[in-house]
């Protein structure tokens, strides 16, 4: 990912490539994790690719973004390196959260990654204050906050939508429906016909796009963002997509069957941008291939860099509860 | 010198914040247009407007986790509980998001966030409303907690905990908001660290060790017991967390009996900790077992008469005294 680009600039091969180094990423992350070297919890993100790669094409670099657990994906796409969040993973000092958040805690101030947060809809008032702070300070920046179809019932999720429209803050809130709340699927868990519906009973603009298409993510995430940067106002967009894997590395995933998994399959993300892309000839399949190759290579070396990296260090144990180091 | 009360040392302490740094706002139920519901805000909506004091709905959760994000990008909100027994509601917010950021985001991110209202049992507001939280809060690593039991020390604990990096919670005495105590002129900074107690009146056979509405409790007990010849030195902890163990030894290396009376409950309550303390690191200085009065260990009643009887008071206090005196 090359950092610090205006949306509009955003290469489409470059998102196919962060779209593949996502997917290799989490296929190498569940190998590791099979082989015991990363501890925990695990949720992947394959087959979601498109919508954090949309979401982030259409922002700026300096906009805020925040999301629950299932986060790598969005730490890629804010420019943290392969190396960092492997490393985070095997739980050492050079993990983008020095191995003490984990799979479900990844961080990167600098590229405003606001976490990783695990606690399901805890994170959605986070979110609403990062955009509180936006409008204190009468910036023109907005926050992108991802949660799953899960987190719609949750009390901290309707007290901050309502907070947000009352206030009128700049954010766009992105549920990712995979349809499954760990294995409860919405049908079984949500009152709604449609997740969207949730927006309207806070006067939020609410809108559907398919998760699966790069473009209809960015374009319509565009189409928000500049209308929120032109007079601040929160936005919900139900972005429907699919996790191929479970919920977890724990879970098989037996509550949905085998010809649901690959009707989505057939309509895989990366395969749609890669044929959109070679279809207007703005991609060969030697330059796809390559850039496939370069991402294994990447997440490969990236498990090596993890795996040579120091251990944590006990002594630094009680350095990280308080901000001055104080220990009471 | 000038006696102000307790309240207005809070308005003050706010006021002055609030003029000190741009980033400091103020916000929860009723702060603004209400100005607060026992008006510690009194004023600040006239003079800060509503960009900084500003009103919520009845949302805990929600307004305290907006602060924490807030915070995150270096605003230093002050999230008002109208009583910490509402901070129940937003108690994922202050226990899991607030303290835990910086250890879990590998020290990127702190969470410079006040939360502060009144804590601890009042007056027949039943078992839902009379919550002391210090006990619970305390336990948790990454926050701070202090309970000011005068006027200055509210003014120059929550001054303090306003530029503290950290998480700080201002546990403030909901019975003595309209107490009065001298406390410096305006002009003058009052800035109280956290993790400092303070001896409220020396002594020399017992140590009462208290904090919040204890305080006023402990000064009136050891008066009483003045009159029987009994010496008593008062520590008010004022920071249960971080705790100043050193007072608290040096006034029991000095006294050899102590009382630790707390407006929590027993069950690893403050004065478990305080008391475990003591006798790991001076065992041999005790001349007595150490007594605790606290709460009884029951919800809190409607009943007046049986509210009384559950929280400390005088007669319980001169009465563990005594025992520990062997008089």
């Amino acid at each position: 990912m090359t950092a610090m680009q205006p949306a509009e600039q955003r290469d489409e091969v470059e998102m196919l490539s962060l779209m593949l180094l996502i997917r290799r990423f989490e296929e190498r992350a569940s190998q590791q994790y099979q082989a015991q070297k990363i501890g925990g919890f695990c949720h992947l993100y394959i087959g979601q690719e498109a919508v954090v790669a949309g979401a982030v094409a259409a922002v700026r670099d300096d906009d805020y973004i925040i999301t629950a657990y299932r986060d790598h994906a969005h730490a890629l796409a804010r420019g943290t390196s392969a190396n960092a969040c492997m490393a985070e993973l095997f739980g050492k000092e050079t993990g983008c959260s020095r191995g003490l958040g984990g799979s479900m805690h990844f961080f990167n101030r600098q590229n405003h990654m606001y976490g990783g947060h695990a606690i399901v809809g805890a994170h959605v008032p986070l979110a609403v204050g990062l955009a509180f702070s936006i409008k204190y300070r009468d910036e023109d920046r907005v926050t992108l906050c991802f949660f799953g179809d899960g987190a719609i019932n949750q009390g901290s999720f309707h007290e901050a939508l309502n907070l947000a429209a009352l206030y009128k803050l700049p954010i766009v809130f992105i549920c990712e429906n995979n349809l499954f709340a760990m294995g409860t699927s919405v049908k079984r868990s949500t009152s709604l016909k449609q997740i969207v519906d949730r927006a309207e009973g806070y006067d939020i603009p609410g809108e559907i796009v398919d998760g699966m298409n790069f473009r209809e993510v960015r374009d319509k995430v565009a189409e928000i963002v500049d209308s929120i940067r032109k007079e601040p106002h929160p936005a919900f967009l139900e972005v429907r997509t699919y996790r191929y894997r479970g919920h977890s590395m724990s879970d098989p995933a037996s509550y949905r069957t085998k010809l649901e998994l690959e009707k989505y399959r057939l309509d895989d993300p990366i395969t749609r941008l890669r044929a959109q892309l070679t279809r207007e000839g703005k991609l060969t399949n030697e330059q796809f291939d390559l850039l496939d190759k370069r991402s294994k290579e990447m997440v490969l070396a990236s498990v090596k860099f993890a795996e040579a990296s120091p251990q944590a260090l006990i002594e630094k144990l009680h350095d990280f509860t308080y901000a001055d180091g104080a220990k009471p | 010198m000038r006696e102000i009360t307790y309240r207005q040392a809070l308005n003050e302490a706010l006021a002055e914040e609030l003029e000190r740094d741009p980033n400091v706002f103020l916000m929860g139920e009723e702060v603004a247009e209400y100005h607060g519901a026992y008006k510690v805000s009194q004023g600040l909506l006239e003079r800060f407007g509503p960009r900084r004091i500003i009103d919520t709905p009845i949302s805990e959760n929600g307004f305290a986790g907006l602060g924490v994000g807030a915070a995150m990008v270096g605003l230093r909100p002050i999230i008002e509980f109208m009583t910490f027994s509402f901070s129940l509601v937003a108690f994922d917010q202050v226990v899991n998001n607030a303290p835990n950021m910086f250890t879990m985001s590998g020290g990127q991110f702190n969470v410079p966030i006040t939360f502060r209202g009144p804590n601890g049992p009042a007056h027949q507001l039943g078992a839902t409303h009379s919550h002391a939280t210090e006990n619970f809060y305390a336990s948790v690593p990454g926050l701070k907690v202090c309970t000011p039991a005068t006027p200055r020390d509210a003014k120059g604990l929550l001054k303090t905990a306003v530029r503290d990096n950290n998480p700080v919670l201002v546990l403030e005495a909901e019975l003595l908001y309209s107490s009065k105590g001298i406390v410096e002129p305006p002009d003058e900074e009052l800035l109280i660290p956290l993790g400092k107690a303070e001896v409220k009146r020396e002594g020399s056979d017992v140590s009462i060790i208290c904090y919040a509405q204890t305080v006023p409790l402990a000064l009136k007990v050891a008066a009483q017991l003045e009159e029987e010849d009994i010496s008593a030195e008062i520590v008010d902890l004022r920071s249960i967390k971080p705790l100043d163990e050193r007072a608290i030894l040096d006034s029991v290396a000095k006294t050899h009996r102590v009382v630790i009376v707390e407006q929590d409950h027993p069950f690893c309550g403050v004065g478990a900790e305080v008391c475990y303390r003591i006798q790991k690191n001076i065992f041999d200085e005790l001349d007595a077992p150490i007594f605790r009065v606290s709460q009884e260990d029951v919800p809190m009643p409607y009943n007046e008469r049986l509210e009384k009887a559950v929280l400390p008071n005088a007669d319980k206090l001169v009465a563990a005294v005594k025992q520990v005196c062997y008089t």
